[in-house]
């Protein structure tokens, strides 16, 4: 019999993403760590929304939209440059990073209107 | 139509004075009026008037070459035209104006002012007296003198030129009877002043008036006097030495008439038959037994009685509750010693808030009583207990010494309110101090958001830009490959001003929220925008084509 107990198999669980996800090309882990920063530090704004109280909403609004928006954004470039992925074959991926880096400065714009 | 100089040194010689004349004829009406050229067929009595007037100086110019039988149609023209003036009620007549022409229509003042000028120059130039009916002149004389302010220079004009017309002509020259005052005081003994005069105010001729009847205001018959008045000749007036006798206070209408002592005036002036003119007759009226007392509601016995004097200052002291009466009385009499009834009789109480109550005293023919009924009252004075000012206003326009006295206090005691009944109006506010300064008013601002302490603010500020350290330690964990950078110049170039590019953008961002405004900030990001896309776009493509070599190799 195995030893069945749940953190084993939450062991196991663990390590085998784990090694799944290590055989992701680089780039990739780069845009997941990108990702990781905008979400950390969007949570972060909202701790310290909690903490103070919301007085000036649309800064904290535009910083937290900011985070999201770019997580969002670089999603988007992770699914268009993965080279798994049969949609986008056709597509350089330096297209997209070009699409990032435009809609990254349009979303900082706005964002830097709404800061106030 | 020119109107010819009337210059009397200067020997003018007409050509042909009698075609002229029939010319002139030709152009009048039926009615008397006259049309202003042959070609404009509509008549008017201003043209009236300059058409005399004309013919006057035709007349003075030329008067041995005129047929005498034309001036005697002249005449019946100006019979004809005075058929046509128009009456007011008050007796003054006027000439108006039947078509209004497009041009300057000329109203009643300029009309019968020309008219009057012509009748008067005619009549000045023709040796023969015209028979004018004499009211009607009276009528124009009033007319004149009735125009109170004339509208305008011209109207002015007008109006003192007829008047000097009427007043020294060969027509009837109208007098005018006037008084200097029309208020008469019996107690000081005033006598009625009376004047005549022509017009324009020279002095008439001998005459004497009398004083025919009198009419009282209230009732429509009327005591037939027929004194005649004394004349003065230092001040030029008649006076009336004493009034009759049966005459008391009140506002009468006296009737003159002016009768000519030379049968020769009698033709030159008109006198106008009975005048009428009203009069005031005022004087002082005694107010005699008043006195005011509280009385017991049911049994009206008098608990508290108090004489007054009204023609001086009181102070009475009073205390009444809502079951008591309180009375006020007394009698007017006027000089002559008849019962007076005033316009005004008023009683007024006024509580210590400002509230007031006014009350009409009333007449019982012998004298003027009031009682206030406090237990009816109640309601009214909305049971507002405490002291009330009591005040009397009597007056009237012969009365010359109407009163409005306070008479002392009277300290009221009424039941408490109940629920539902009404509170007092609210005091107007003092007038004073309605225009003074006003209360100062005090903002209130909101109060400003608690902030965080900065402490907290700095460290989060810290926390925040720990995820981004994070990131920069992940990608050195990752091993990352930062030296792709391409090493030949010209695409390194691009790539680095690329990175510059992207840069300077996010520089313009944070200098936007510091400084700038949005149009700043859109024009330089344009600029920036261009010179990004350049670049970026020869390093991508550079960046695609070697991985593109990279591939197909």
């Amino acid at each position: 019999m195995g030893r069945s107990t749940p953190s084993k198999d939450a062991q196991a669980l663990f390590h085998s993403l784990h090694s799944a996800y290590a055989a992701t090309p680089t780039n990739l882990k780069i845009i997941d760590l990108y990702i990781l920063f905008a979400v950390f530090t969007a949570v972060i704004q909202v701790v310290y929304m909690a903490i103070v109280g919301s007085f000036p909403f649309n800064s904290f609004l535009s910083g937290v939209l900011s985070c999201v928006g770019t997580a969002v954004l670089a999603v988007c470039l992770r699914i268009q440059v993965n080279k798994e992925n049969k949609e986008f074959k056709d597509l350089p991926p330096e297209r997209a990073f070009a699409d990032f880096v435009l809609c990254n400065l349009v979303l900082h714009l706005v964002i830097m209107n709404f800061l106030g | 139509m020119l109107i010819k100089d009337q210059t009397s040194e200067v020997d003018v010689h007409l050509g042909d004075a009698d075609r002229i004349f029939r010319s002139i004829k030709a152009l009048s009406q039926s009615d008397g009026r006259w049309r202003y050229s042959s070609n404009n067929p509509e008549s008017s009595t201003y043209a009236a008037g300059i058409a005399l007037e004309t013919v006057a100086g035709l007349i003075s110019l030329a008067s041995s070459e005129i047929d005498h039988s034309l001036v005697a149609t002249i005449k019946n023209d100006i019979m004809k035209l005075f058929d046509g003036v128009e009456r007011y009620d008050d007796g003054a007549c006027y000439f108006d104006e039947k078509f209004v022409d497009a041009h300057g229509h000329q109203d009643p003042l300029s009309a019968s002012s020309s008219v009057v000028r012509g009748i008067t120059a005619f009549a000045t130039a023709t040796e023969e007296s015209l028979n004018l009916p004499g009211d009607k002149i009276m009528g124009l004389a009033k007319f004149f003198l009735g125009v109170e302010i004339p509208g305008s220079a011209k109207d002015l004009y007008h109006q003192i030129d007829a008047l000097a017309c009427l007043g020294n002509s060969r027509v009837s020259v109208p007098l005018i009877l006037s008084l200097p005052a029309t208020v008469l005081s019996v107690s000081r003994k005033d006598q009625l002043k009376v004047r005549v005069n022509t017009v324009l105010g020279s002095s008439a001729p001998p005459l004497s008036v009398k004083l025919m009847q009198i009419f009282s205001s209230g009732s429509k018959d009327a005591s037939v006097i027929d004194q005649e008045l004394k004349f003065d000749p230092d001040h030029a007036v008649h006076v009336l030495e004493t009034l009759p006798k049966n005459i008391d206070v009140g506002k009468y209408i006296f009737s003159f008439e002016i009768s000519l002592q030379d049968p020769e005036h009698k033709k030159r002036y008109i006198t106008g038959g009975r005048t009428k003119v009203p009069i005031y007759i005022t004087g002082l009226i005694e107010v005699n037994n008043a006195e005011i007392a509280v009385l017991d509601s049911d049994i009206g016995s008098i608990e508290m009685q108090k004489k007054l004097d009204l023609s001086g200052e009181n102070d009475v002291a009073l205390l009444a509750n809502h079951l008591q009466k309180l009375r006020l009385s007394f009698q007017l009499t006027t000089p002559s010693g008849k019962a007076f009834k005033p316009h005004q009789a008023f009683l007024k109480l006024r509580h210590e808030s400002g509230v007031e109550h006014i009350f009409v005293v009333g007449d019982s023919g012998k004298k003027f009583e009031i009682i206030l009924d406090f237990l009816g009252l109640v309601e009214k004075f909305f049971y507002l207990s405490g002291k009330y000012d009591i005040q009397l206003t009597v007056g009237d326009f012969v009365m010359e010494n109407s009163f409005l006295r306070s008479l002392g206090h009277v300290e009221l005691d009424l039941p408490d309110a109940p629920e539902k009944a009404a509170r007092p109006p609210p005091q107007l506010v003092d007038s004073y101090s309605r225009y003074g300064p006003k209360a100062e008013i005090i903002h209130i601002f909101r109060s400003p958001e608690k902030r965080p302490p900065r402490e907290l603010s700095l460290a989060f500020l810290g926390f925040v830009l720990l995820p981004f350290i994070g990131f920069f330690a992940g990608l050195l964990y990752l091993r990352v490959n930062l030296k792709n950078l391409p090493r030949s110049t010209v695409p390194a170039t691009f790539a680095f001003l690329f990175h510059l590019g992207i840069a300077s953008v996010l520089l313009l961002y944070a200098l936007f929220w510091f400084k700038l405004d949005l149009f700043t900030t859109l024009k330089a990001l344009g600029i920036l925008g261009i010179f990004l896309m350049f670049v970026g776009h020869r390093t991508l493509s550079h960046l695609a084509s070697v991985s593109a070599k990279l591939k197909s190799a």
